[in-house]
């Protein structure tokens, strides 16, 4: 179909926020970090370049470290735990329970509420001294400790009680929508040939829910790369720096530490590992379109 | 199969299998709920109550009384106003960013939908990736461009910055809405010879009703649950609840009012919490047409 | 292999308050196919999937080669299934979904092998037992369906819409395939569909069910022929029986008045006492004749309107009072819009129907 001159005009004046958006936001930004992470700007940008020695610096910082090692730990945890949970639900809904929509609701709703929220909820529960530990040892179990959130070896495990408890409704509702599209006639071809019905599930079923099992990890892992609140709400980093997590790293040093190269290094190394993660990704999604 | 004994009696609908089902649902409704329920029986404890108490006992005599602190006089940071300031920060930021980004957002996906341009689809590849891109990549160019615009940290900031951010889902919410629709009406349409902005405005937008709905849903709880870019963008008049309730929370002096802090987070949590009781699916049909990514 | 008989009598279903089947009883014998047919709705795939054990009864009771298997599970019932959408398990090979129902129940492996291979054989899968599903067409798909059912050695095999998403020239080729199958297994099956050109082709016996009750069932010749009702006669037959409103008269011999045509009746078998009363006269339009209009037992009609189909055409006409009907002539006949035909309607192929019942008279 032609267009004509104005219907052009219309079109490209529609898209012009969009294209302002990823000119000067996306490309020029990300331009600017990734260059600004060549050179050695501490409180006020400069353009000394100094190649790759803030690279250098970032990692042989310990925070930045730290802040890696945590990502990892929370990262492969809460992916894999919020996974299993999300999948259990589902699974448990699934099998024609009374008040569904109410036990959804129960499930989902904590995934309405601000990292923030569920950081501060989460610190008082956990506090030792007024929280589960206190009411595990009212209870009579005297010697219960439960002082993760002030031990720093164990500060990071905290953030994926928390992140877990956000995050399984989430995928719960994404697999059990999958579940739900389930051709009704595979079941009965189960029942027929006889199949248990965690065998069907574990064999069958799940095999099947590779596109759900794709988008629930990629939201995961977003929301993995973008773990700031949480931190900032239930810890703010500490036990000293023994929850610091990358997003955290380089908002401290933008603002607080005034050392932007550093920081946009930081920056720069999140992007290229988001990169290296989402890029297959939308790859496969789009093949994936194509063949349909 | 003829060694099989069939039973010729009705079996017992309820079977320990299902007994296990329920119970296992029951501890898990129980295990989401209980941050809940803590947060609201401490809201209404004295402080007394509290250290001498236990986390999950029932109030001896409930009182809204740290609620009304929490609204009106918990001090955040230098301030003593209660985080009401923040509540009407947020509303302030809320509505003109879900507006705006609705507006902008839907546009674009109707434009890159229905209109054949060439890079359309190179201009939706772009933004979906970006949509993963952590904000901090972007964060301190944003602060200088502002800053050299002239807004710097203000109200017209973090409505810009909501948009700008919200974007790539909008888009993208629209976008297969409008290419699900059928292309006949859009081809009648351009044969009675309606232009690009009647055609949007009259015909595609009011059909997008659900769209909006989800759309609505969406935006609202992100922006009002936002934490980052308000704290950067807004400026200190305008910070929104979420950043004041960690103030309230995080840096008070001396004891901490444990049920203050739980009910300025009770109210931070309320919007949200409504939103999502009482839309019920369509808060679930927004988180999958907003995970159902490319 | 084994081949049942089934027996169904007085089974009840309904789902909450509403009633599907009731005091249904049916006999299918061993070896025989019988088809279900019957509009959507109709209860035909609620029978089957009682059959089956897929759904729960209220009442009555469902025997498979001679036993109660009311309450069995499905897999217990000796009976296998093919569905409409395969139900193939998608992320197994073909072979895996033949095998997996087998392995599940610890069939030797050698036993598994030479069932699967036996089933691949019959239905030519051999090639394609490495294959996915998501990599096989429509009607590949189904004859795997098949051969999984095949592989349970069931006493009897249980068909649901198995060609319904099948394209019109495949469904025709797998047809015969089933056909085959059937001959040569002597296999008891119970075949659901909607498409009466299946029911006839393949069927022993026929049951045509509406509203959750069979209105005939009976040798697809005789349904063809004698429909038991206005149901029957209309669900049945493509192109459309016509029916003509009239009624009987005994003086001067029997006969049916619709307008002032006048149908000779000589020759009908009357199921039911000969009565005045009004009737409502079918017949299928390939059993009028034209014989030329000087003719003394023609009936005049008015061409309206020719659609040829191939082989023959369909000729379309109104009689003098205005009722329409159609008619099969050779695809040469020599008849236009306007013309005037002498027909003849033979008795002996009437279907005569009582106008209020709609039972066959």
């Amino acid at each position: 179909m032609r267009l004509s001159l104005t219907s052009k005009l219309s079109v490209i004046s529609a898209l012009l926020p969009a294209l302002m958006v990823m000119l000067v936001v996306y490309i020029g930004a990300t331009s600017w970090t990734a260059w600004m992470s060549l050179t050695n700007s501490r409180m006020l940008p400069n353009n000394n370049f100094v190649g790759f020695r803030q690279y250098q610096l970032l990692f042989t910082n310990d925070r930045w470290i730290t802040s890696v090692h945590n990502i990892i730990i929370y990262g492969v945890l809460f992916v894999s735990l919020a996974l299993l949970i999300g999948i259990l639900l589902a699974v448990a809904i699934d099998q024609r329970v009374r008040a569904e929509d109410t036990i959804r609701s129960i499930y989902l709703y904590p995934y309405s509420m601000s990292f923030v929220v569920t950081g501060l909820v989460w610190q008082w529960l956990l506090n030792p001294t007024l929280g589960v530990q206190y009411v595990l040892r009212s209870w009579g179990f005297a010697g219960a400790t439960f002082d993760w959130i002030v031990r720093p070896e164990t500060a990071i495990y905290c953030l994926v009680i928390a992140g877990v408890w956000q995050a399984s409704g989430l995928v719960m509702a994404i697999m059990l929508a999958g579940l739900r599209g389930v051709d009704d006639e595979i079941w009965k071809a189960a029942r027929v040939d006889g199949l248990p019905k965690w065998r069907v599930y574990i064999s069958i079923i799940i095999p099947m829910m590779g596109a759900s099992f794709a988008t629930a990890t990629v939201l995961l892992s977003t929301a993995v790369v973008r773990l700031y609140d949480l931190s900032v709400s239930m810890t703010n980093g500490g036990p000293g720096i023994a929850s610091e997590v990358p997003a955290k790293f380089v908002m401290d040093h933008l603002f607080e530490r005034a050392n932007i190269g550093l920081a946009t290094a930081a920056a720069t190394t999140m992007l290229v590992t988001v990169i290296a993660v989402v890029a297959p990704y939308l790859y496969w999604r789009a093949r994936k379109g194509e063949v349909r | 199969m003829s060694a099989i004994a069939l039973s010729s009696v009705r079996p017992r609908r309820v079977n320990p299998a299902r007994w296990g089902l329920y119970a296992f649902i029951l501890i898990t409704a129980l295990y989401f709920l209980l941050p809940l329920y803590v947060m609201i029986v401490t809201s209404l404890k004295p402080m007394a109550e509290i250290r001498q108490g236990h986390l999950l006992a029932l109030p001896a005599s409930p009182s809204l009384a740290a609620w009304v602190r929490a609204w009106t006089s918990a001090c955040t940071g230098l301030t003593c106003e209660g985080i009401r300031t923040g509540f009407f920060n947020s509303l302030r930021i809320l509505v003109p960013s879900v507006v705006i980004s609705i507006v902008v957002g839907s546009l674009t996906g109707y434009a890159l939908s229905l209109w054949r341009v060439r890079g359309a689809n190179i201009l939706f590849g772009a933004m979906m990736v970006v949509a993963f891109i952590p904000y901090q990549v972007f964060i301190y160019p944003l602060v200088r461009v502002f800053s050299f615009t002239g807004l710097g940290q203000s109200l017209a900031t973090i409505v810009t910055i909501h948009t700008i951010f919200g974007l790539p889902t909008m888009t993208l919410l629209f976008r297969n809405y409008f290419s699900s629709l059928p292309i006949e009406l859009f081809k009648a349409a351009r044969i009675d010879g309606a232009g690009f902005y009647q055609i949007y405005a009259r015909i595609m937008m009011p059909m997008a009703t659900p769209m909006i709905v989800v759309a609505v849903i969406l935006q609202t709880t992100g922006i009002w649950n936002d934490f980052i870019l308000g704290l950067v963008f807004a400026g200190r008049d305008n910070l929104p609840m979420t950043v004041q309730l960690n103030n309230i929370v995080n840096s008070t002096q001396g004891e901490r009012a444990y049920n203050v802090d739980m009910a300025a987070t009770l109210l931070t949590a309320l919007l949200p919490l409504v939103i999502y009781f009482g839309s019920g699916r369509w808060f679930v049909r927004g988180i999958a047409a907003g995970a159902v990514k490319g | 292999m084994e081949r049942s008989n089934v027996d169904i009598t007085k089974l009840q279903i309904g789902f909450g308050g509403l009633k599907v089947l009731e005091n249904l009883d049916l006999h299918v014998d061993a070896s025989e196919f019988l088809v279900l047919l019957g509009p959507s709705g109709c209860g035909k795939s609620t029978l089957l999937n009682a059959i089956a054990g897929l759904i729960e009864v209220k009442g009555g009771q469902i025997r498979i080669g001679d036993r109660d298997v009311t309450w069995a599970e499905p897999k217990d019932r000796g009976i296998a299934m093919v569905f409409q959408s395969y139900a193939l398990y998608p992320r197994m090979s073909v072979r895996k979904n033949l095998s997996f129902g087998l392995k599940v129940a610890r069939t030797p492996q050698g036993e598994i092998d030479s069932r699967v291979g036996e089933a691949a054989k019959m239905l030519r899968l051999t090639e394609l037992l490495d294959r996915r599903p998501s990599e096989l067409s429509g009607g590949q798909r189904q004859r795997v369906a098949i051969g999984r059912a095949l592989v349970r050695h069931a006493g009897v095999y249980l068909f649901d819409e198995p060609l319904s998403n099948l394209d019109a020239q495949l469904r025709a080729e797998l047809r015969v395939e089933i056909k085959r199958l059937h001959a040569r297994l002597g296999a008891t099956m119970i075949y659901v569909t909607h498409d009466q050109i299946e029911a006839l082709t393949l069927a022993d016996r026929i049951a045509v069910m509406q509203g959750g009750v069979i209105q005939q069932l009976d040798t697809p010749k005789k349904i063809y022929r004698e429909p038991a009702n206005r149901f029957v006669a209309s669900f049945v037959g493509s192109p459309a029986m016509n029916f003509l409103r009239g009624r009987i008269v005994r003086n001067g011999g029997p006969a049916f008045i619709a307008g002032d045509v006048r149908f000779d009746l000589n020759g009908y078998a009357f199921r039911s006492p000969l009565s005045d009363a009004p009737a409502v006269l079918g017949i299928r339009p390939e059993h009028i004749e034209i014989i030329g209009s000087d003719h003394p037992s023609a009936v005049t009609a008015r061409v309206e309107m020719v659609e040829p189909m191939g082989a023959d055409a369909l000729i379309w006409c109104r009689l003098a009072d205005g009722t329409a009907f159609s008619f099969r002539a050779d695809a040469d006949a020599k008849a236009g819009a306007g013309d005037v035909l002498g027909l003849r309607f033979p008795a002996e192929a009437f279907s005569l129907f009582d106008d209020q019942s709609g039972q066959r008279l």
